[in-house]
């Protein structure tokens, strides 16, 4: 079963081509890996895929239905806001920088969606993100502030917050970019739990070996563009395009 | 003149200080995030207009601010203003200090993280739940700091409401000073701004404190 499918995707910032002609598909229980220089797109991708920016031309389909629908000369129309909102329950985003709220303590981070938006039981709700925090090593932490959290922690919080949403496919935007080189670990580790539990994920990290071991599928995206794509077998340890190959030499010592 | 009916009158004009102090808070506050929000507006007509609107009401002294909204009624369309001078005073008050708050919102909204609308966003909230539940109280929070000292200088202006002869207790100290050539009225009127603003700062450190709890 298709959770996502990006067809043909095209994404212009002023005279920049970002994304060219992007297709990609993922699959229930699927953990693809992004991978690529800084600057080559893999953000806009994701943020074109979470709805913060709008395609300029090709489908973005979730479970079948339709966000944006190419017309005839492949121009992304997108789908009424009501449609839209039904739609974005599907997906969730871990972002670079947590953007946690910082007013609200941790627990109230984690639950606040699920009852505003979701409309949920709110003694569930709770329930269900003591069980996420205590999942993420954070239970002692549900009446603590962001700010008093390390940033590892911050970003448990913060991936608690979008599980809590139970969101069919997660993304995660370098989530271990923000952190101090010893937190990065606590991150993979939890990203990997959660792939073992075959949650669908899209992640984009610079990572090569864990993205080595924890994905199904592996993307190469340079300039907008798909360079190479397969199993981590075939683009990591085989990779066939010249750019690959000179991309993944600056992290031969992974 | 006794102390305690000189006491007695001027604590007639203390209340209606307050009483400026506390309609132009009441009405400046919201009116402030309208102007701040039409500043902020994508439609550049509603933007220059307040831009405008911001630049000369900063940009010229309350005083003068307070005699045209009073007597521009009458110049204009020959209208009694004989019952408006306190509704002129609010009204003048409200206009000037709605742009200084204006800009002080707009700063603050402003600093508020691009990324704290787009998890907001990806979560589904709606327009009105991301201002209301995730800006709003982080803007509060920023410009306090800015909305004390607007408030404190309140306090002291509103002794310009005697440019419209309204009996508050700057203007009736003048007047029972020089009628009674006694200095005593100025004192009074003195320490009592001065126990205001002890007051007002008070409050707001409060508030201001209530709020650290998360940084
Ligand atoms: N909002 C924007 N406006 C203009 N240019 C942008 C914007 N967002 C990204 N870009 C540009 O698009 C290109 C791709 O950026 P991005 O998707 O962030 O790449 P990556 O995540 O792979 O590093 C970069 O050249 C970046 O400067
Ligand atoms: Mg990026």
């Amino acid at each position: 079963m298709k959770i996502l499918e990006i067809n043909n995707s095209r994404k212009h910032f002023g005279d920049l081509e970002v994304l060219k002609d992007i297709s990609l598909s993922v699959e229930k229980n699927q953990v693809v890996s992004i991978i690529g220089p800084s600057g080559s797109g893999k953000s806009t991708l994701l943020r074109c895929a979470t709805l913060l920016e709008t395609l300029d031309g090709g489908d973005l389909i979730y479970l079948g239905d339709y966000a944006a629908k190419a017309d005839e000369n492949g121009n992304a129309v997108y789908a009424a806001p009501e449609e839209l909102k039904k739609i974005k329950m599907n997906f969730g985003l871990v972002f670079q920088n947590f953007n946690l709220f910082p007013h609200y303590s941790v627990l109230k981070n984690v639950m606040e969606a699920p009852v505003l938006v979701q409309k949920r039981n709110k003694d569930e709700v709770k329930e269900e993100a003591m069980e996420l925090l205590r999942k993420m090593g954070l239970e002692d932490k549900a009446d603590a502030y962001p700010f008093q959290l390390s940033g590892g922690q911050q970003q448990r919080v913060s991936i608690a917050r979008a599980l809590a949403m139970k969101p069919n496919i997660l993304f995660f935007d370098e989530p271990t970019s923000a952190l101090d080189p010893e937190l990065t670990g606590e991150i993979l580790k939890v990203i990997k739990d959660l792939a073992a539990e075959h949650m669908t994920m899209v992640i984009v990290t610079h990572e090569m070996a864990f993205a080595r071991d924890v994905s199904d599928y592996i993307i190469f995206m340079d300039g907008g563009v798909i360079v190479e794509e397969g199993t981590p077998d075939q683009v990591i340890n085989h990779p066939t395009q010249e750019r690959t190959k000179l991309f993944l030499s600056r992290f031969k010592n992974d | 003149m006794s102390l305690s009916i000189m006491l007695s009158q001027l604590s007639v004009g203390m209340v209606r200080a307050v009483g400026i102090f506390a309609l132009t808070l009441l009405f400046s506050l919201p009116l402030g995030m309208l102007v701040a929000f039409a500043r902020m507006s994508k439609n550049g007509i509603i933007k220059n207009i307040a831009r405008v609107y911001i630049s000369v009401l900063r940009g010229t002294p309350l005083m003068l601010q307070l005699l045209v909204v009073y007597f521009a009624p009458f110049y204009l369309w020959h209208a009694n203003i004989g019952g408006y001078r306190f509704a002129a005073v609010i009204l003048g008050f409200t206009l000037n200090y709605a742009a200084y708050f204006a800009e002080i919102y707009r700063g603050g909204i402003q600093s508020v993280p691009q990324g704290q609308y787009e998890a907001a966003q990806v979560l589904g909230y709606s327009k009105s739940q991301t201002f209301f539940r995730i800006v709003l109280p982080q803007v509060v929070k920023n410009i306090l700091p800015a909305v004390t000292n607007e408030v404190i200088t309140l306090v002291k202006d509103t002794s310009l409401a005697f440019a419209l002869a309204y009996q508050e207790v700057f203007t009736l100290a003048k007047q029972i000073a020089a009628a009674q050539t006694n200095f005593i009225p100025f004192v009074v009127a003195g320490i009592f701004y001065y126990v205001f603003n002890v007051l007002v700062a008070f409050v707001m450190e409060r508030i201001e404190h209530k709020m650290d709890y998360y940084r």
